[in-house]
């Protein structure tokens, strides 16, 4: 296969398999029997591409000398604590916000220079409630659509199939300051895809949220993307960006800290938390040989609960045998878990410092496993 | 309210998958917007806050009429002998006294955008600036002339009866819509400036208290001691409510109307350039 534009391969859906995350820009297909690799002649288009980013407010360097490189078509994660710096990158990328330093390219225009042409493709929903609370939420869509130049007409008629797709049809004539949480929150993002922008920036989307409400924001970010547009969203926690971002950038003071897909990032911190409970207490120092043999590393005892162990795991394929060797051992589990490495321990590991301030207690999830009878 | 419908049944809060998709197919880009719809627009929404907030009409007509009602009959017979005659003279310095002070309107309005995340949405929309101010501040003429309305309905019931004629009330109402117009920028700047609307608030009371009672408002200079007739002559408050009532009773002279435009225009000059480069930088 030297000179790829000659060859034309008939591929029907049955025999080949076409890959295509969308993160990468080699196509791979694979063949029954072979399987080859496309690339596009160019690399893939950049929806973002920034270098040495500095904000500065006063004294404080907000941000720090970020560097991005972000392609069409994926959603991407900044992950940081409070007063990390992704509110005001956001805004820098966003055009509201001069950079004090650095070069940003936006959906290919110059930030510097070209700010408007940046504005006509990209919508911002920013950390706090972009809308009019005084208005009704039909009202603050008529109104954005008729900024954005529709006619009275189209703008009513674009302003309610929004409503009608995102469940507030019902209370499109209802004043937005006695909405819900996560009305407010749809709303706000409504208006921001009055007009499908290329770009969407989305601040802390999901903060506040009940679960319901949060899936309900990832379901239409997975919607748009699906459908071309290139997402940037701000999380505090490692959960959120694990869901729905094809890549992180882990922020901290300003600074990139690190970068990657959510799996290389937990592999760079490595650890996750075992936890487990036999059924008879007796039988601990039996288990903890079992599993320091399968799991070499250190078996903690709990202080309150003699029956409870738990240990940090770098490779979490070993969990499943250890437990199955319980088994054989005919020692009883009646319960454990695994938890992912927290941000916190990203942090750690990444920083040697933990975050200095948390937002709430939301960042550490835990894959929850009970065994009825073990 | 609120709950009637944030704790509704599941079914109504379900999001359909077919219709997300649908609605976020369309792509297509209207053609951008002149400058003059835009500023409609804007104006249109400051016209549904008034629908939904009709408190806000409370200070452009209770507060007025109270006044009115207030200095006409308590001190009419002693500063001018009669309430009749006091009448003739009060009513074109009240409305001009009132219609001033909710000039600050504006101002506390953009205060409160900025400090939710709706400014931020505005100056990312590819619109032309200016015209969240611009139609805002339309609305407020509309409101000022509201008020004159009210004022000037109730003042002929009293017994007001301008010799200048309809021309002249048009007229006069007219040069104080433009001087307020004017001043609105002089709020917009400190909205943009100052951290809440309580401290925008304190600072154009602070401003407008002393400017509108030590004037012509009220009282005939000449019956004033001599050190504070320099003040009030200058106080361009004076200057307006002159003209005002010139034009009103027919005897304004064309040097006073020419001294309302002048204080307009540098006003104007001054703050509606300075309002729109701290709205461009705004951080
Ligand atoms: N307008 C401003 N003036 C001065 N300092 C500011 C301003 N905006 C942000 N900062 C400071 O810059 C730092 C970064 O703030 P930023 O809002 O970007 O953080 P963030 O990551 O969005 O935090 P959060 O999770 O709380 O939203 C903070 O220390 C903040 O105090
Ligand atoms: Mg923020």
């Amino acid at each position: 296969m030297k000179n790829k534009s000659t060859v034309k391969h008939r591929v029907d859906e049955e025999s080949a398999t076409i890959i295509n995350d969308g993160t990468t820009n080699p196509i791979k297909i694979e063949l029954k029997n072979t399987s080859f690799v496309l690339r596009d002649k160019e690399p893939k288009q950049l929806a973002i591409e920034a270098k040495g980013l500095v904000k500065k407010f006063g004294e404080k360097r907000a941000v720090d000398g970020v560097d991005l490189a972000i392609p069409k078509g994926t959603v991407y994660g900044f992950l940081g604590p409070n007063g990390a710096g992704k509110t005001t990158t956001i805004r820098i990328l966003s055009t509201l916000l001069k950079p004090d330093d650095g070069r940003v390219s936006i959906l290919g225009y110059d930030l510097a220079n070209e700010a408007d042409e940046i504005r006509k493709r990209v919508s911002l929903t920013g950390q706090f409630a972009s809308v009019d609370e005084d208005l009704s939420g039909l009202e603050n869509l008529v109104m954005i659509g008729r900024l954005l130049g529709f006619s009275r007409k189209e703008a009513k008629e674009r302003a309610w199939e929004l409503l009608s797709a995102f469940a507030l049809e019902e209370a499109g004539k209802q004043q937005v300051k006695n909405y819900s949480g996560g009305m407010k929150r749809r709303l706000d993002i409504a208006a921001s895809i009055v007009v499908t922008p290329e770009l969407l920036f989305l601040d802390e989307p999901t903060t506040g949220l009940d679960p319901r409400s949060r899936n309900q924001v990832w379901d239409i970010v997975r919607m748009l993307v699906s459908l071309g547009t290139t997402v940037l969203l701000t999380t505090q926690y490692l959960d959120e960006a694990d869901q729905i971002a094809d890549r992180i950038a882990v922020i901290d003071h300003g600074r990139i800290i690190a970068e990657g897909t959510s799996r290389e990032l937990k592999a760079s911190v490595g650890t996750g938390v075992f936890q487990l409970r036999l059924k008879v207490p007796e039988e601990s120092e039996r288990a903890e040989e079992v599993l320091s043999g399968k799991l070499q590393t250190e078996i903690h005892f709990s202080s309150t609960d003699s029956s409870a162990m738990s240990a940090q795991v770098t490779n979490t394929a070993l969990v499943a045998e250890a437990i199955s060797e319980l088994t054989k051992e005919g020692i009883e589990v009646i319960d454990f878990s695994l938890g992912q490495p927290s941000l916190d321990e990203v942090f750690l590991s990444l920083t040697g410092n933990p975050p200095e301030e948390k937002g709430s207690e939301g960042y550490q999830e835990r894959n929850h496993h009970t065994e009825g009878g073990g | 309210m609120a709950e009637s419908f944030s704790n509704s049944s599941n079914a109504i809060d379900n999001m359909d998958n077919e219709k997300l998709r649908k609605a976020l197919l369309i792509r297509e880009r209207p053609k951008k917007a002149n400058a003059i719809t835009n500023t409609l627009t804007f104006g249109w929404r400051a016209l549904l806050k008034i629908k939904y907030i009709p408190e806000q009409l409370l200070d452009v007509t209770v507060f007025p009429i109270m006044f009115l009602l207030m200095f006409t009959y308590l001190f009419g017979g002693a500063i001018a002998g009669s309430t009749g005659d006091y009448l003739q003279f009060l009513l074109p310095g009240i409305l001009v006294m009132t219609v001033v002070t909710i000039t600050m309107y504006t101002g506390m309005e953009l205060n409160n955008d900025i400090r939710k995340g709706i400014f931020d949405r505005f100056r990312s929309l590819p619109i032309w600036r200016p015209s969240v101010l611009v139609g805002a501040l339309f609305v407020d003429a509309v409101r000022y002339t509201i008020a004159s309305a009210i004022m000037i309905t109730l003042g002929l019931i009293l017994g007001f009866r301008p010799e200048g004629g309809v021309v002249g009330v048009l007229l006069g109402v007219g040069l104080l819509v433009l001087f307020s117009f004017s001043l609105s920028w002089i709020w917009t700047t400190l909205g943009l400036i100052l951290r809440s609307e309580k401290s925008l608030m304190g600072v154009s009371m602070m401003v407008l208290f002393p400017l509108t009672f030590v004037s012509n408002v009220f009282v005939d200079p000449r019956t004033l001691p001599s050190w504070l007739v320099g003040f009030v002559d200058v106080n361009p408050i004076s200057l307006v409510v002159t003209a005002v009532r010139g034009l009103m009773h027919g005897v304004a002279t064309s040097e006073q109307i020419a001294w309302v435009l002048i204080a307009s225009l540098v006003i104007t000059v001054i703050f509606a350039p300075l309002t729109m480069f701290l709205y461009k930088n705004k951080k």
